[in-house]
């Protein structure tokens, strides 16, 4: 039993359906031939009792005559009248005398004439007794057991009991006639099942398959994200549609989670970098300012010989690197500096033209700038130098970038696009950590400067690699506030 | 009987006076005996067309479900001619003048079968079937009832108490059809419709035995009313005589299982009346 309710749906549901069917069907095809029998019955015995009426109004002269062969042609009529073998054809009649002999019979070489009826059978025996009975109307006798019904009418003149008219209907041919109906209803059973059955088949596979797929993905769930749900399984408003909504619905709230906590990740280490590049900065600026200073007051007031001076110029033209680097570094964006204007965005312009040019690299502008933000210019500025030149030197030969400068909202929204390499997943994980650079010279600074500028004004910047029409397009975008809307 | 023929004679003589100028003028009335088997009523139409053809008058076919009525129409004088049972030629003879006798098998002759259900043919005379059932064909049949009874009557039975019960049937054909279904334990019939019947209904006769056959009597006869003219009779006379020698008058008689009419006298009857006689006043 357990084994059974183990079934996947996808077998349970169409199984029990069919099973309601097949059960429904022949709970209701019994009914209704136990029902036709007892109906035929009671035509067979109506008719016969009405039968029974007629043949022993016309049987009372012949019988009162004692015309014996007149009596039987007439017990005889109605075995010729109809064909045999239909259920309201008696099997034999009979008239018994008062004293329940045999007056005639339509058997007469079984039901003899003269033979004592009670003694033919115990059946008729027990006939015999409710023949006895002073009754004056047509009754049945259904004897225990027996393959027969009897019915039975008295031959009655003026109150005087002349003798008894016995018709004796087989049930072999109600049975027969019942296993004939019992053959019809199961052919037409079989048939509305052959209909049914595929019906409820295809129906219970409509409801199973969508909740075997949803099982499927929520066993997935735990190892990984599974995928979407086609609404295309089950398009309805039913529980079980609810239910795929709900399950997408979660489904793309743990995306999206994942997806946050992921970009959380990365931002905190890019964080703990920029932390520890600032402390290491920090640190190394002291002591590398009073050695400069200290290089600088040897140089003007000591006596230094040709090739001390030569040395001591080298060392400085060192920290001097050593101090280069570590500003870059230390990206500082909250210089005070004056506002940024479109013409700002022009000098960039003119600035970034001859490396483009050198590249041969087109660089299509849009600026949409109006008037003064209210953001530093510098900052500004230097984040889409770097930018740039990140995308000039990113671009192949002869290549094209495009560059969109707009508000969106309160928002000046910045966006670079270059035709270089497809960038891999793990290139864009890394790509703003200081020293980290694909294959361009440089040291690696110029998005870790861009990235520090970005999160100091509290914007964001990203970067996407997609392949269209089959060209590789990377994408930065940077968005950050200005507190007003131009 | 003698008192009791008077008596009937007087009734009759009553009775016939209008009777007879009423209907000879126009149509002759002939009874047609239950004796002929009950089906052939195409024939009987055949043979009254031939008849008025023959006699130049119309002819009216009266049948009767019993000897009994027909005998009674008879001596009312409500039939000119009549074909009848030997028995009741007899029992009539005084009120009718026989015409012509039928030649069965070439012979004015016939027998009684005494038949049983064919599951029966141990038995082999009547006298086997004491205690059982039997049927008789009608109480004025010569072979369907006077012969059995005379037959037993002469072995020294009672033929009143012999059989544990006996019926009529009104007619030869329905006592073959109730020893066929085995209704009965035996019958009497007239051996010439057992006969014809086998020719044309074997099914039925082949579920009857005959295990006996009585002397012959004569063949149940065509006769005339007293009353009827003396050219009327001739005619009919002459035309059941001369009916073997034409082609219709042959067909006909051939449906009948006939051969022809001979003119015959009353010794033909006499053992009938004789047996008729042992019964006395029956």
């Amino acid at each position: 039993m357990r084994v059974l309710f183990n079934l996947s749906f996808r077998y349970k549901i169409p199984l029990w359906g069919s099973l309601l069917i097949v059960g429904t069907a022949a709970i209701l095809s019994s009914t209704m031939l136990l029902r036709s029998y007892d109906e035929l019955k009671r035509d067979v015995l109506r008719n016969a009792a009405s039968q029974g009426r007629t043949l022993a109004h016309t049987l009372l002269p012949a019988v009162l005559q004692d015309q014996v062969w007149r009596a039987y042609e007439i017990l005889k009529s109605p075995l010729s009248a109809n064909s045999p073998g239909t259920p309201g054809q008696p099997e034999s009649l009979l008239v018994l005398t008062p004293q329940q002999k045999v007056y005639v019979s339509t058997l007469p070489r079984t039901l003899p004439m003269l033979a004592d009826f009670r003694q033919l059978s115990p059946e008729f025996a027990e006939v015999a007794e409710n023949i006895a009975l002073p009754v004056t109307d047509t009754s049945v006798v259904e004897p225990r057991g027996s393959a027969y019904l009897f019915v039975v009418t008295p031959l009655v003149q003026d109150d005087a009991r002349l003798g008894t008219l016995v018709q004796i209907y087989s049930k072999k041919i109600l049975r027969s006639r019942f296993i004939e109906n019992t053959q019809q209803a199961a052919l037409v059973t079989c048939l509305v099942l052959i209909v049914l059955l595929p019906i409820s088949w295809y129906w219970g596979q409509r409801t199973a398959i969508p909740l075997v797929r949803i099982t499927e993905r929520m066993e997935e769930l735990g190892q990984r994200m599974p995928e979407d749900l086609s609404a295309g399984i089950y398009d309805y408003q039913d529980e079980l549609g609810r239910l795929y909504q709900a399950y997408n619905r979660t489904l793309r709230q743990l995306r999206e989670k994942a997806l946050i906590e992921q970009e959380m990740i990365h931002s905190e280490r890019l964080a703990a970098v920029g932390r520890l590049a600032a402390g290491i900065a920090h640190e190394i600026n002291n002591p590398l300012l009073g050695m400069l200073t200290s290089l600088n007051t040897l140089r003007r007031h000591g006596d230094a010989n040709a090739r001390t001076l030569k040395t001591l110029a080298f060392v400085e033209r060192g920290l001097t690197q050593i101090k280069e680097t570590v500003a870059a570094l230390l990206v500082e964006a909250k210089v005070t500096s004056r506002n940024l204007s479109p013409q700002d965005v022009d000098d960039v312009r003119t600035l970034i033209e001859p490396q483009a040019r050198k590249r041969s690299v087109m660089v299509h502008w849009t600026n949409d700038l109006a008037g003064p933000l209210g953001v530093s210019s510098t900052p500004v500025r230097q984040l889409l130098i770097n930018l740039l030149l990140n995308a000039v030197q990113a671009s192949d030969e002869g290549g094209k970038v495009d560059v969109t400068i707009a508000m969106a909202g309160e928002n000046l929204s910045i966006e670079v696009v270059n035709g270089g390499r497809e960038l891999t997943e793990a290139q864009i994980t890394h790509l703003f950590e200081p020293f980290v650079s694909a294959d361009e010279p440089g040291r690696g600074l110029g998005l870790w400067v861009c990235y520090q500028i970005a999160r100091q004004f509290g914007g964001t910047i990203d970067a996407k690699s997609e392949m269209r029409d089959g060209r590789s397009l990377t994408r930065f975008n940077v968005v950050l506030p200005t507190g007003v809307t131009q | 009987m003698t008192t009791r023929r008077k008596f009937l004679g007087g009734c009759v003589a009553l009775a016939m006076m209008p009777a007879t100028s009423a209907h000879t003028a126009q149509s002759l009335r002939v009874g047609m005996t239950p004796a002929l088997l009950h089906t052939q009523h195409g024939l009987l139409g055949q043979w009254r067309l031939y008849m008025e053809s023959q006699l130049k008058r119309q002819v009216v076919f009266v049948q009767r479900d019993s000897y009994r009525e027909t005998i009674d129409l008879l001596r009312l004088g409500q039939l000119d001619f009549a074909w009848i049972c030997s028995y009741p030629y007899v029992y009539l003879r005084d009120y009718v003048r026989l015409v012509a006798v039928p030649l069965y098998r070439s012979r004015p002759y016939y027998r009684a079968y005494l038949i049983v259900p064919e599951r029966k043919p141990r038995i082999s005379n009547l006298s086997q079937l004491r205690g059982k059932v039997f049927a008789y064909a009608d109480p004025y049949s010569n072979s369907g009832y006077l012969v059995p009874r005379y037959q037993l009557r002469m072995a020294g039975e009672d033929p009143n108490t012999f059989f544990a019960r006996t019926f009529f049937t009104y007619a030869h054909r329905k006592v073959i059809e109730a020893v066929a279904d085995g209704l009965v334990d035996g019958g009497s019939v007239d051996g010439y419709i057992w006969d014809s019947l086998d020719m044309v209904k074997h099914e039925i006769t082949s579920r009857t035995w005959p295990v006996s056959q009585s002397e012959e009597y004569g063949f149940p006869p065509f006769v005339a009313h007293q009353a009827v003219r003396q050219d009327d009779f001739q005619a009919m006379q002459r035309m059941l005589l001369t009916m073997r020698y034409d082609a219709q008058g042959k067909a006909i008689l051939k449906a009948l299982n006939l051969d022809g009419f001979t003119l015959s006298d009353d010794k033909l009857y006499d053992n009938v009346a004789r047996m008729m006689a042992a019964f006395g006043g029956d």
